[in-house]
Protein backbone atom coordinates (compact mmCIF):
# COMPACT_ATOMS: atom_id res chain seq x y z
CA UNK A 1 0.00 0.00 0.00
CA UNK A 2 1.33 3.08 -1.03
CA UNK A 3 1.85 6.06 1.58
CA UNK A 4 -0.17 9.24 1.14
CA UNK A 5 2.18 12.06 1.95
CA UNK A 6 -0.49 14.56 2.43
CA UNK A 7 -1.90 13.14 5.17
CA UNK A 8 -0.67 14.66 8.09
CA UNK A 9 1.62 12.34 10.88
CA UNK A 10 -0.10 12.21 14.39
CA UNK A 11 2.35 12.61 17.01
CA UNK A 12 2.43 9.88 20.44
CA UNK A 13 1.04 12.61 22.10
CA UNK A 14 -2.37 12.98 20.05
CA UNK A 15 -2.62 9.69 19.57
CA UNK A 16 -2.82 9.28 23.05
CA UNK A 17 -4.97 11.91 23.54
CA UNK A 18 -7.48 10.53 21.36
CA UNK A 19 -7.15 6.99 23.03
CA UNK A 20 -7.72 8.90 26.43
CA UNK A 21 -10.42 10.55 24.63
CA UNK A 22 -11.93 7.04 23.80
CA UNK A 23 -11.31 5.61 27.58
CA UNK A 24 -13.12 8.87 29.29
CA UNK A 25 -16.14 8.74 27.07
CA UNK A 26 -16.47 4.84 28.04
CA UNK A 27 -16.50 5.41 31.54
CA UNK A 28 -18.85 8.29 31.47
CA UNK A 29 -21.19 6.20 29.71
CA UNK A 30 -21.21 8.50 26.68
CA UNK A 31 -21.65 5.40 24.86
CA UNK A 32 -22.99 7.35 21.81
CA UNK A 33 -20.57 10.39 21.71
CA UNK A 34 -17.57 6.82 21.84
CA UNK A 35 -19.51 5.35 18.82
CA UNK A 36 -18.76 8.24 16.84
CA UNK A 37 -15.33 7.88 17.40
CA UNK A 38 -15.50 5.27 14.91
CA UNK A 39 -15.56 5.03 11.23
CA UNK A 40 -18.78 3.43 9.23
CA UNK A 41 -16.57 0.56 8.21
CA UNK A 42 -15.63 -0.05 11.64
CA UNK A 43 -14.97 -3.35 13.44
CA UNK A 44 -14.65 -3.97 17.41
CA UNK A 45 -13.06 -7.19 18.24
CA UNK A 46 -12.53 -9.03 21.23
CA UNK A 47 -11.39 -12.52 20.49
CA UNK A 48 -11.85 -15.85 23.07
CA UNK A 49 -8.00 -15.87 25.01
CA UNK A 50 -6.63 -19.42 23.27
CA UNK A 51 -6.88 -18.59 19.70
CA UNK A 52 -3.81 -16.50 17.99
CA UNK A 53 -4.13 -12.58 18.44
CA UNK A 54 -4.66 -12.54 14.78
CA UNK A 55 -6.93 -14.98 14.24
CA UNK A 56 -10.46 -13.88 12.13
CA UNK A 57 -13.88 -14.04 13.98
CA UNK A 58 -15.24 -15.74 10.34
CA UNK A 59 -13.70 -19.15 11.59
CA UNK A 60 -12.61 -18.55 15.27
CA UNK A 61 -15.08 -18.21 18.08
CA UNK A 62 -14.60 -15.15 19.70
CA UNK A 63 -16.38 -13.34 23.05
CA UNK A 64 -17.46 -10.21 20.57
CA UNK A 65 -16.88 -9.68 16.79
CA UNK A 66 -18.83 -6.33 15.98
CA UNK A 67 -19.48 -4.88 12.23
CA UNK A 68 -20.52 -1.00 12.54
CA UNK A 69 -24.17 -1.85 12.37
CA UNK A 70 -24.24 -4.17 15.73
CA UNK A 71 -22.00 -2.08 17.41
CA UNK A 72 -24.39 0.87 17.00
CA UNK A 73 -26.84 -1.72 17.95
CA UNK A 74 -24.77 -2.78 21.55
CA UNK A 75 -24.25 0.75 22.22
CA UNK A 76 -27.81 1.34 22.21
CA UNK A 77 -28.98 -1.77 24.32
CA UNK A 78 -26.09 -0.92 26.77
CA UNK A 79 -28.15 2.77 27.04
CA UNK A 80 -31.37 0.95 27.81
CA UNK A 81 -32.94 0.03 31.14
CA UNK A 82 -33.43 -3.66 30.14
CA UNK A 83 -29.44 -3.90 29.47
CA UNK A 84 -29.81 -6.01 32.63
CA UNK A 85 -26.33 -6.98 33.20
CA UNK A 86 -25.54 -3.18 33.14
CA UNK A 87 -28.11 -2.03 34.94
CA UNK A 88 -27.66 -0.33 37.16
CA UNK A 89 -24.97 0.62 35.28
CA UNK A 90 -21.34 -0.41 36.54
CA UNK A 91 -18.32 1.92 37.50
CA UNK A 92 -15.72 1.97 35.43
CA UNK A 93 -12.07 3.02 35.01
CA UNK A 94 -9.98 2.67 32.06
CA UNK A 95 -6.11 3.16 32.55
CA UNK A 96 -4.41 3.21 28.87
CA UNK A 97 -0.67 2.88 28.63
CA UNK A 98 2.19 2.26 26.93
CA UNK A 99 0.86 3.67 23.84
CA UNK A 100 2.90 2.48 21.02
CA UNK A 101 2.43 4.14 16.93
CA UNK A 102 3.77 0.46 15.44
CA UNK A 103 3.10 1.04 11.57
CA UNK A 104 1.65 2.95 9.17
CA UNK A 105 0.01 1.53 5.64
CA UNK A 106 -1.56 4.21 3.20
CA UNK A 107 -4.06 6.00 5.43
CA UNK A 108 -4.23 3.67 8.32
CA UNK A 109 -1.99 3.40 11.44
CA UNK A 110 -1.85 0.76 13.89
CA UNK A 111 -1.34 1.60 17.11
CA UNK A 112 -1.05 -0.54 20.37
CA UNK A 113 -1.66 0.09 23.96
CA UNK A 114 -1.80 -1.36 27.14
CA UNK A 115 -5.34 -1.28 29.44
CA UNK A 116 -6.51 -2.21 32.84
CA UNK A 117 -10.39 -1.53 33.23
CA UNK A 118 -11.99 -1.69 36.77
CA UNK A 119 -15.74 -2.29 36.66
CA UNK A 120 -17.28 -2.26 39.77
CA UNK A 121 -21.42 -3.24 40.42
CA UNK A 122 -23.20 -4.29 43.59
CA UNK A 123 -20.01 -4.33 45.31
CA UNK A 124 -17.64 -6.37 43.30
CA UNK A 125 -14.76 -5.24 41.67
CA UNK A 126 -13.60 -7.13 38.37
CA UNK A 127 -10.48 -6.32 36.65
CA UNK A 128 -10.00 -6.49 32.42
CA UNK A 129 -6.24 -6.28 30.98
CA UNK A 130 -4.59 -6.60 28.23
CA UNK A 131 -3.93 -5.18 24.80
CA UNK A 132 -5.69 -2.88 22.85
CA UNK A 133 -4.83 -3.03 18.62
CA UNK A 134 -6.38 -0.02 17.05
CA UNK A 135 -6.33 1.11 13.82
CA UNK A 136 -6.91 4.50 13.31
CA UNK A 137 -7.48 6.48 10.13
CA UNK A 138 -7.37 10.30 9.60
CA UNK A 139 -11.61 11.32 8.97
CA UNK A 140 -12.32 14.76 8.07
CA UNK A 141 -10.37 16.54 10.43
CA UNK A 142 -9.66 14.14 12.70
CA UNK A 143 -8.73 10.21 14.15
CA UNK A 144 -11.04 7.95 14.02
CA UNK A 145 -11.43 3.82 14.55
CA UNK A 146 -11.68 1.65 11.85
CA UNK A 147 -11.00 -1.30 14.12
CA UNK A 148 -10.37 -2.22 17.91
CA UNK A 149 -9.20 -5.97 18.58
CA UNK A 150 -8.98 -5.88 22.40
CA UNK A 151 -6.67 -8.82 23.59
CA UNK A 152 -7.45 -9.92 27.17
CA UNK A 153 -4.26 -11.00 28.94
CA UNK A 154 -6.78 -13.16 31.00
CA UNK A 155 -7.24 -16.84 31.01
CA UNK A 156 -10.71 -16.38 29.54
CA UNK A 157 -13.35 -14.47 31.69
CA UNK A 158 -12.63 -15.59 35.12
CA UNK A 159 -13.45 -14.27 37.12
CA UNK A 160 -15.20 -11.67 35.36
CA UNK A 161 -17.48 -13.81 34.22
CA UNK A 162 -18.75 -11.54 31.34
CA UNK A 163 -17.96 -8.70 28.99
CA UNK A 164 -20.71 -6.83 29.37
CA UNK A 165 -19.22 -2.95 29.32
CA UNK A 166 -16.84 -1.56 26.18
CA UNK A 167 -13.37 -2.53 26.98
CA UNK B 1 -32.76 -39.56 56.71
CA UNK B 2 -31.69 -36.92 53.95
CA UNK B 3 -27.55 -35.90 53.06
CA UNK B 4 -25.11 -35.17 55.06
CA UNK B 5 -27.52 -35.65 58.24
CA UNK B 6 -29.88 -33.03 57.19
CA UNK B 7 -33.37 -33.67 57.72
CA UNK B 8 -35.36 -31.63 55.41
CA UNK B 9 -36.30 -32.83 52.22
CA UNK B 10 -35.06 -30.89 49.74
CA UNK B 11 -38.15 -31.45 46.99
CA UNK B 12 -41.81 -30.92 47.60
CA UNK B 13 -44.09 -32.20 44.75
CA UNK B 14 -47.64 -32.60 45.08
CA UNK B 15 -48.97 -33.54 41.67
CA UNK B 16 -52.53 -33.14 42.56
CA UNK B 17 -52.52 -29.32 43.73
CA UNK B 18 -49.63 -28.68 41.04
CA UNK B 19 -47.01 -28.07 43.18
CA UNK B 20 -43.34 -28.66 42.77
CA UNK B 21 -41.12 -26.66 44.70
CA UNK B 22 -36.83 -26.85 45.25
CA UNK B 23 -35.77 -25.58 48.48
CA UNK B 24 -33.14 -22.94 47.84
CA UNK B 25 -30.66 -24.40 50.30
CA UNK B 26 -29.85 -26.73 47.85
CA UNK B 27 -27.89 -23.72 46.33
CA UNK B 28 -26.01 -22.67 48.98
CA UNK B 29 -25.47 -24.86 51.52
CA UNK B 30 -21.37 -26.48 51.53
CA UNK B 31 -22.82 -29.87 52.40
CA UNK B 32 -25.17 -30.11 49.29
CA UNK B 33 -21.95 -29.49 47.21
CA UNK B 34 -20.01 -32.59 49.03
CA UNK B 35 -23.54 -34.46 48.11
CA UNK B 36 -23.28 -33.56 44.58
CA UNK B 37 -19.50 -34.35 44.36
CA UNK B 38 -19.82 -37.80 45.21
CA UNK B 39 -23.15 -38.93 43.84
CA UNK B 40 -23.56 -36.56 40.74
CA UNK B 41 -20.44 -35.81 39.56
CA UNK B 42 -18.09 -38.77 40.95
CA UNK B 43 -20.77 -41.24 39.07
CA UNK B 44 -22.35 -39.95 36.13
CA UNK B 45 -21.18 -39.60 32.92
CA UNK B 46 -19.35 -36.08 32.17
CA UNK B 47 -19.11 -34.68 28.68
CA UNK B 48 -14.76 -34.31 28.13
CA UNK B 49 -14.65 -33.06 24.92
CA UNK B 50 -15.59 -33.45 20.74
CA UNK B 51 -13.47 -36.01 18.79
CA UNK B 52 -12.60 -33.18 16.13
CA UNK B 53 -10.45 -31.95 18.79
CA UNK B 54 -7.87 -33.72 18.14
CA UNK B 55 -7.62 -34.34 14.35
CA UNK B 56 -4.42 -36.38 14.30
CA UNK B 57 -2.36 -39.12 16.23
CA UNK B 58 -0.36 -37.13 18.67
CA UNK B 59 -2.82 -33.99 19.25
CA UNK B 60 -3.82 -33.17 22.99
CA UNK B 61 -6.18 -31.08 24.78
CA UNK B 62 -6.36 -30.72 28.86
CA UNK B 63 -9.04 -30.25 30.52
CA UNK B 64 -10.56 -29.94 34.11
CA UNK B 65 -13.95 -32.62 34.35
CA UNK B 66 -15.38 -33.43 37.43
CA UNK B 67 -12.72 -31.46 39.27
CA UNK B 68 -10.22 -34.12 37.95
CA UNK B 69 -7.41 -32.86 35.55
CA UNK B 70 -7.67 -34.85 32.28
CA UNK B 71 -5.35 -35.35 29.13
CA UNK B 72 -7.60 -36.09 25.77
CA UNK B 73 -5.33 -38.01 23.65
CA UNK B 74 -5.08 -39.61 20.24
CA UNK B 75 -2.54 -41.86 20.02
CA UNK B 76 -0.56 -42.86 16.96
CA UNK B 77 -2.62 -45.87 16.15
CA UNK B 78 -5.11 -42.94 15.94
CA UNK B 79 -7.29 -43.94 19.29
CA UNK B 80 -8.73 -41.69 21.90
CA UNK B 81 -7.27 -41.88 25.02
CA UNK B 82 -8.53 -40.31 28.67
CA UNK B 83 -5.60 -40.05 31.29
CA UNK B 84 -5.80 -38.97 34.63
CA UNK B 85 -3.06 -36.14 34.45
CA UNK B 86 -1.02 -36.95 37.87
CA UNK B 87 2.74 -38.36 37.76
CA UNK B 88 2.28 -41.97 39.20
CA UNK B 89 5.82 -41.40 41.19
CA UNK B 90 4.84 -37.67 43.09
CA UNK B 91 1.36 -36.79 41.54
CA UNK B 92 2.21 -33.59 39.31
CA UNK B 93 0.59 -32.89 36.54
CA UNK B 94 2.56 -33.91 33.42
CA UNK B 95 1.18 -32.33 30.80
CA UNK B 96 0.91 -28.23 31.78
CA UNK B 97 -0.10 -27.21 28.11
CA UNK B 98 -3.49 -26.70 27.28
CA UNK B 99 -3.66 -28.23 23.87
CA UNK B 100 -1.05 -29.35 21.39
CA UNK B 101 0.67 -32.61 19.74
CA UNK B 102 2.64 -34.54 21.52
CA UNK B 103 4.58 -38.08 21.03
CA UNK B 104 4.80 -38.47 24.62
CA UNK B 105 4.39 -36.39 27.99
CA UNK B 106 7.11 -36.04 30.50
CA UNK B 107 6.88 -34.75 33.88
CA UNK B 108 9.01 -31.99 34.69
CA UNK B 109 9.75 -32.97 38.26
CA UNK B 110 11.68 -36.14 37.96
CA UNK B 111 11.55 -36.30 34.25
CA UNK B 112 9.42 -39.76 34.17
CA UNK B 113 8.41 -39.77 30.46
CA UNK B 114 4.85 -41.68 29.72
CA UNK B 115 4.06 -42.39 25.91
CA UNK B 116 -0.18 -41.36 25.15
CA UNK B 117 -1.30 -45.05 26.25
CA UNK B 118 -0.26 -44.02 29.70
CA UNK B 119 2.40 -46.47 29.66
CA UNK B 120 5.45 -45.03 31.74
CA UNK B 121 8.34 -45.35 28.74
CA UNK B 122 11.13 -43.86 30.66
CA UNK B 123 12.98 -42.60 33.70
CA UNK B 124 15.97 -41.71 34.94
CA UNK B 125 18.14 -44.22 36.79
CA UNK B 126 16.15 -46.82 36.14
CA UNK B 127 18.49 -49.47 37.40
CA UNK B 128 17.56 -47.89 40.78
CA UNK B 129 13.97 -49.86 40.34
CA UNK B 130 13.03 -53.09 40.08
CA UNK B 131 13.18 -55.02 36.63
CA UNK B 132 9.39 -55.23 35.83
CA UNK B 133 8.77 -51.71 36.99
CA UNK B 134 8.13 -49.84 33.96
CA UNK B 135 6.02 -53.21 32.88
CA UNK B 136 3.57 -52.50 36.24
CA UNK B 137 0.53 -51.09 35.59
CA UNK B 138 0.53 -48.94 38.43
CA UNK B 139 3.66 -46.48 36.96
CA UNK B 140 1.69 -45.33 34.26
CA UNK B 141 -0.62 -42.01 33.54
CA UNK B 142 -3.95 -44.24 34.98
CA UNK B 143 -6.54 -44.01 32.62
CA UNK B 144 -9.89 -42.14 33.73
CA UNK B 145 -12.75 -45.52 35.01
CA UNK B 146 -14.84 -44.79 31.96
CA UNK B 147 -14.55 -43.27 28.78
CA UNK B 148 -16.44 -43.65 25.94
CA UNK B 149 -17.62 -41.67 22.72
CA UNK B 150 -21.24 -40.95 20.95
CA UNK B 151 -21.33 -39.41 17.81
CA UNK B 152 -18.40 -37.47 18.13
CA UNK B 153 -19.23 -36.39 22.11
CA UNK B 154 -16.73 -38.10 24.24
CA UNK B 155 -17.61 -38.71 27.79
CA UNK B 156 -15.68 -40.02 31.17
CA UNK B 157 -17.09 -41.45 34.59
CA UNK B 158 -15.66 -41.98 37.43
CA UNK B 159 -17.59 -44.89 38.48
CA UNK B 160 -16.00 -47.99 37.40
CA UNK B 161 -19.50 -49.38 37.94
CA UNK B 162 -21.72 -46.86 36.05
CA UNK B 163 -24.14 -47.99 33.43
CA UNK B 164 -22.70 -47.82 29.92
CA UNK B 165 -22.71 -44.64 28.21
CA UNK B 166 -25.53 -45.49 25.54
CA UNK B 167 -28.16 -46.46 28.45
CA UNK B 168 -26.83 -43.23 30.54
CA UNK B 169 -27.84 -40.75 27.91
CA UNK B 170 -31.34 -42.47 27.20
CA UNK B 171 -33.38 -40.87 25.21
CA UNK B 172 -30.65 -38.08 24.62
CA UNK B 173 -29.31 -39.78 21.88
CA UNK B 174 -32.32 -38.94 19.81
CA UNK B 175 -31.37 -35.24 19.65
CA UNK B 176 -27.53 -35.60 19.77
CA UNK B 177 -28.62 -37.74 16.55
CA UNK B 178 -29.90 -34.42 14.97
CA UNK B 179 -27.40 -32.12 15.76
CA UNK B 180 -25.08 -35.11 13.88
CA UNK B 181 -27.13 -35.45 10.70
CA UNK B 182 -26.53 -32.00 10.04
CA UNK B 183 -22.90 -33.41 8.51
CA UNK B 184 -21.75 -35.59 5.82
CA UNK B 185 -17.97 -35.53 7.14
CA UNK B 186 -19.05 -34.66 10.72
CA UNK B 187 -19.82 -32.07 12.90
CA UNK B 188 -16.51 -29.99 13.91
CA UNK B 189 -15.71 -27.17 17.20
CA UNK B 190 -14.92 -24.35 15.74
CA UNK B 191 -11.51 -23.00 16.86
CA UNK B 192 -11.57 -20.75 20.10
CA UNK B 193 -13.23 -21.09 23.82
CA UNK B 194 -15.20 -19.50 25.68
CA UNK B 195 -14.23 -19.22 29.47
CA UNK B 196 -16.18 -17.42 31.80
CA UNK B 197 -17.14 -18.10 35.11
CA UNK B 198 -20.41 -17.23 37.06
CA UNK B 199 -21.03 -16.19 40.62
CA UNK B 200 -24.34 -18.65 41.14
CA UNK B 201 -24.98 -22.10 41.80
CA UNK B 202 -24.07 -24.74 38.75
CA UNK B 203 -28.02 -26.20 39.14
CA UNK B 204 -29.04 -22.47 37.83
CA UNK B 205 -27.56 -22.93 34.87
CA UNK B 206 -29.21 -26.25 34.04
CA UNK B 207 -32.29 -24.55 34.60
CA UNK B 208 -31.50 -21.27 32.70
CA UNK B 209 -30.13 -23.44 29.95
CA UNK B 210 -33.73 -24.48 28.47
CA UNK B 211 -35.92 -22.13 30.40
CA UNK B 212 -37.94 -20.47 27.52
CA UNK B 213 -40.11 -18.56 30.14
CA UNK B 214 -37.36 -16.09 30.51
CA UNK B 215 -37.01 -14.92 27.25
CA UNK B 216 -39.22 -12.61 26.61
CA UNK B 217 -38.02 -10.21 29.58
CA UNK B 218 -34.96 -11.21 30.65
CA UNK B 219 -33.57 -11.21 26.50
CA UNK B 220 -35.90 -7.68 25.66
CA UNK B 221 -32.67 -6.08 24.04
CA UNK B 222 -32.29 -8.89 22.13
CA UNK B 223 -35.58 -9.08 20.76
CA UNK B 224 -35.43 -5.29 20.23
CA UNK B 225 -32.33 -5.67 17.98
CA UNK B 226 -33.48 -8.77 15.74
CA UNK B 227 -36.73 -6.42 15.05
CA UNK B 228 -34.16 -3.15 14.15
CA UNK B 229 -31.58 -5.91 11.95
CA UNK B 230 -33.37 -5.20 8.24
CA UNK B 231 -35.09 -8.31 7.51
CA UNK B 232 -33.68 -10.06 10.10
CA UNK B 233 -36.33 -12.61 10.80
CA UNK B 234 -38.38 -15.50 9.09
CA UNK B 235 -41.99 -15.10 9.77
CA UNK B 236 -42.19 -18.30 12.09
CA UNK B 237 -44.03 -17.77 15.74
CA UNK B 238 -42.22 -18.99 18.55
CA UNK B 239 -43.76 -21.78 19.83
CA UNK B 240 -42.83 -25.82 20.98
CA UNK B 241 -43.03 -28.58 23.27
CA UNK B 242 -40.64 -29.67 26.21
CA UNK B 243 -39.51 -33.88 26.58
CA UNK B 244 -38.76 -36.00 29.30
CA UNK B 245 -35.72 -37.91 27.99
CA UNK B 246 -34.82 -40.46 30.86
CA UNK B 247 -32.21 -40.27 33.39
CA UNK B 248 -32.53 -36.19 34.01
CA UNK B 249 -32.00 -35.08 30.54
CA UNK B 250 -34.49 -33.21 28.69
CA UNK B 251 -35.25 -30.85 25.71
CA UNK B 252 -37.86 -28.14 24.43
CA UNK B 253 -37.91 -28.45 20.40
CA UNK B 254 -39.39 -24.92 19.07
CA UNK B 255 -40.02 -23.26 16.25
CA UNK B 256 -38.19 -19.72 15.99
CA UNK B 257 -38.00 -16.73 13.60
CA UNK B 258 -34.21 -16.21 13.68
CA UNK B 259 -32.40 -17.63 10.85
CA UNK B 260 -30.10 -20.76 11.05
CA UNK B 261 -27.47 -21.95 8.96
CA UNK B 262 -28.63 -25.44 8.95
CA UNK B 263 -30.96 -24.35 7.34
CA UNK B 264 -33.39 -21.43 7.86
CA UNK B 265 -33.41 -18.92 5.37
CA UNK B 266 -34.44 -15.52 6.70
CA UNK B 267 -34.67 -11.86 4.57
CA UNK B 268 -31.45 -10.73 5.63
CA UNK B 269 -29.38 -13.05 4.04
CA UNK B 270 -30.09 -12.03 0.70
CA UNK B 271 -30.50 -14.06 -2.59
CA UNK B 272 -27.13 -15.60 -2.71
CA UNK B 273 -28.15 -16.72 1.07
CA UNK B 274 -31.13 -18.05 0.05
CA UNK B 275 -29.64 -20.12 -2.99
CA UNK B 276 -27.08 -21.33 -0.03
CA UNK B 277 -29.37 -22.08 2.26
CA UNK B 278 -31.72 -23.86 -0.70
CA UNK B 279 -28.41 -26.42 -1.36
CA UNK B 280 -27.78 -27.34 2.21
CA UNK B 281 -31.70 -28.10 2.41
CA UNK B 282 -32.32 -29.92 -0.37
CA UNK B 283 -29.05 -32.19 0.68
CA UNK B 284 -30.46 -32.64 4.32
CA UNK B 285 -33.83 -33.89 2.47
CA UNK B 286 -31.63 -36.06 0.29
CA UNK B 287 -29.67 -37.66 3.43
CA UNK B 288 -32.21 -38.08 5.89
CA UNK B 289 -35.87 -37.88 3.71
CA UNK B 290 -38.41 -34.79 3.70
CA UNK B 291 -40.00 -35.20 7.63
CA UNK B 292 -36.12 -35.67 9.17
CA UNK B 293 -34.71 -32.83 7.09
CA UNK B 294 -37.69 -30.31 8.45
CA UNK B 295 -36.90 -31.43 11.81
CA UNK B 296 -33.40 -30.65 11.62
CA UNK B 297 -33.52 -27.57 9.60
CA UNK B 298 -36.74 -25.63 11.05
CA UNK B 299 -36.84 -26.71 14.69
CA UNK B 300 -34.81 -25.43 17.63
CA UNK B 301 -33.46 -27.48 20.03
CA UNK B 302 -32.18 -26.63 23.83
CA UNK B 303 -31.07 -30.11 25.23
CA UNK B 304 -29.62 -30.26 28.88
CA UNK B 305 -27.78 -34.27 29.11
CA UNK B 306 -27.81 -34.53 33.06
CA UNK B 307 -25.97 -33.11 34.98
CA UNK B 308 -23.99 -30.34 33.19
CA UNK B 309 -24.11 -30.46 29.17
CA UNK B 310 -25.96 -27.96 27.19
CA UNK B 311 -26.60 -28.70 23.20
CA UNK B 312 -27.94 -25.85 22.51
CA UNK B 313 -28.93 -26.02 18.37
CA UNK B 314 -30.90 -22.80 17.92
CA UNK B 315 -29.22 -20.00 15.92
CA UNK B 316 -25.70 -21.88 15.78
CA UNK B 317 -25.05 -24.38 17.78
CA UNK B 318 -23.01 -24.21 21.45
CA UNK B 319 -21.84 -27.03 23.56
CA UNK B 320 -21.49 -25.84 27.31
CA UNK B 321 -20.04 -27.10 30.48
CA UNK B 322 -19.71 -25.73 33.70
CA UNK B 323 -18.56 -27.21 36.86
CA UNK B 324 -18.92 -25.40 40.84
CA UNK B 325 -16.15 -24.79 42.37
CA UNK B 326 -18.23 -23.12 45.70
CA UNK B 327 -22.34 -23.71 46.36
CA UNK B 328 -22.27 -19.88 44.97
CA UNK B 329 -19.49 -20.23 41.87
CA UNK B 330 -18.81 -22.07 39.00
CA UNK B 331 -17.19 -22.35 36.02
CA UNK B 332 -18.09 -22.52 32.34
CA UNK B 333 -16.97 -23.87 29.13
CA UNK B 334 -18.30 -23.48 25.77
CA UNK B 335 -17.70 -24.19 22.23
CA UNK B 336 -19.23 -23.68 18.76
CA UNK B 337 -19.83 -26.83 16.69
CA UNK B 338 -20.64 -26.63 12.69
CA UNK B 339 -20.39 -28.92 10.10
CA UNK B 340 -16.90 -29.86 9.11
CA UNK B 341 -17.71 -28.87 5.46
CA UNK B 342 -20.07 -26.04 5.69
CA UNK B 343 -18.97 -23.29 3.45
CA UNK B 344 -17.34 -19.99 4.10
CA UNK B 345 -20.43 -17.87 3.97
CA UNK B 346 -22.71 -20.60 5.84
CA UNK B 347 -19.67 -20.40 8.61
CA UNK B 348 -19.38 -16.46 8.51
CA UNK B 349 -23.45 -16.07 9.34
CA UNK B 350 -23.15 -18.64 11.98
CA UNK B 351 -20.54 -17.38 14.10
CA UNK B 352 -22.26 -13.63 13.44
CA UNK B 353 -25.52 -15.78 14.65
CA UNK B 354 -23.99 -17.16 17.95
CA UNK B 355 -22.25 -13.77 18.96
CA UNK B 356 -25.49 -11.73 18.54
CA UNK B 357 -26.48 -14.25 21.49
CA UNK B 358 -24.70 -16.93 22.99
CA UNK B 359 -21.80 -16.37 25.12
CA UNK B 360 -20.34 -13.64 27.27
CA UNK B 361 -19.82 -10.66 25.40
CA UNK B 362 -23.44 -11.59 23.19
CA UNK B 363 -26.84 -9.85 23.46
CA UNK B 364 -28.16 -12.45 26.09
CA UNK B 365 -25.74 -14.13 28.01
CA UNK B 366 -24.33 -11.21 30.26
CA UNK B 367 -28.16 -10.99 31.19
CA UNK B 368 -28.39 -14.35 31.92
CA UNK B 369 -25.42 -14.54 33.89
CA UNK B 370 -26.75 -11.07 35.96
CA UNK B 371 -29.93 -13.03 36.52
CA UNK B 372 -28.40 -15.79 38.25
CA UNK B 373 -26.07 -13.84 40.15
CA UNK B 374 -29.11 -12.00 40.72
CA UNK B 375 -30.97 -15.14 41.99
CA UNK B 376 -27.96 -16.23 43.71
CA UNK B 377 -27.89 -12.71 46.06
CA UNK B 378 -32.27 -13.48 46.59
CA UNK B 379 -30.76 -16.62 48.71
CA UNK B 380 -29.43 -14.32 51.50
CA UNK B 381 -33.57 -14.57 52.44
CA UNK B 382 -33.57 -18.13 52.17
CA UNK B 383 -34.57 -18.40 56.27
CA UNK B 384 -37.55 -16.61 55.27
CA UNK B 385 -37.97 -17.57 51.76
CA UNK B 386 -37.27 -20.77 51.27
CA UNK B 387 -38.57 -22.28 48.11
CA UNK B 388 -38.38 -22.06 44.70
CA UNK B 389 -41.49 -22.23 42.61
CA UNK B 390 -41.15 -25.10 39.80
CA UNK B 391 -44.38 -25.47 38.85
CA UNK B 392 -45.25 -23.77 35.30
CA UNK B 393 -47.21 -25.78 32.83
CA UNK B 394 -47.79 -29.17 35.47
CA UNK B 395 -51.69 -29.58 34.43
CA UNK B 396 -50.66 -29.34 30.87
CA UNK B 397 -50.81 -32.93 28.80
CA UNK B 398 -48.30 -31.16 26.61
CA UNK B 399 -45.92 -29.04 28.64
CA UNK B 400 -44.78 -26.25 26.45
CA UNK B 401 -41.27 -24.79 25.41
CA UNK B 402 -41.88 -22.22 28.22
CA UNK B 403 -43.11 -24.11 30.82
CA UNK B 404 -41.31 -26.21 33.27
CA UNK B 405 -41.48 -29.66 33.05
CA UNK B 406 -37.62 -29.82 31.95
CA UNK B 407 -36.66 -28.75 34.86
CA UNK B 408 -38.66 -30.88 36.78
CA UNK B 409 -37.01 -33.99 35.10
CA UNK B 410 -33.82 -32.61 36.13
CA UNK B 411 -34.71 -32.09 39.59
CA UNK B 412 -36.20 -35.47 39.70
CA UNK B 413 -33.17 -37.03 38.73
CA UNK B 414 -31.11 -34.24 41.24
CA UNK B 415 -33.26 -35.62 43.94
CA UNK B 416 -32.56 -39.59 43.22
CA UNK B 417 -28.91 -38.88 42.76
CA UNK B 418 -28.30 -37.35 45.96
CA UNK B 419 -30.61 -39.83 48.07
CA UNK B 420 -30.39 -43.00 47.17
CA UNK B 421 -27.74 -43.83 49.42
CA UNK B 422 -29.76 -42.75 51.94
CA UNK B 423 -33.02 -44.21 50.78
Amino acid sequence: MTIDLALPNPTRAQVEDFLFLEADLIDEWRLPEWLALFSDDAHYYVPSTDVAPDASPENNLFYIADDRFRLGERVKRLMKRTAHAEFPRSKLRHLVSNVRIRERAGDEWQVSSAFITYRTKEGQTDVFFGTNLHQLVWEGEGLRIREKRCLLASDGLRPQGRVSIIL
Amino acid sequence: MTPNGHGDPMLVIDKERHVFNVARRTFVDPAILEAEREKIFGRCWLYLGHTSELAKPGDFVTRQVGGRHIIFARNPKGELRALLNTCAHRGAKVCRERAGNAKSFQCFYHGWIFGLDGNLRNLPDEEAYPADFKARSTSGLQPVPRFDTYRGFAFVCFDADAVSLSDYLAGAKEYIDIVADQSDLGMAIVGGTQEYSIRANWKLLAENSFDGYHAATNHATYLDYLKNTNGGLANVALKGVSHDLGNGHAVVEYSAPWGRPVAQWIPMWGDQGKVEIDAIYERLVERHGKERADRIATRNRNLVIFPNLVINDIMAITVRTFYPTAPDFMLINAWALAPAEESKWAREYRLFNFLEFLGPGGFATPDDVEALEQCQRGYANMAEVGWNDMSKGMGRETPSYDDEAQMRAFWAQWNQRIFEAAA
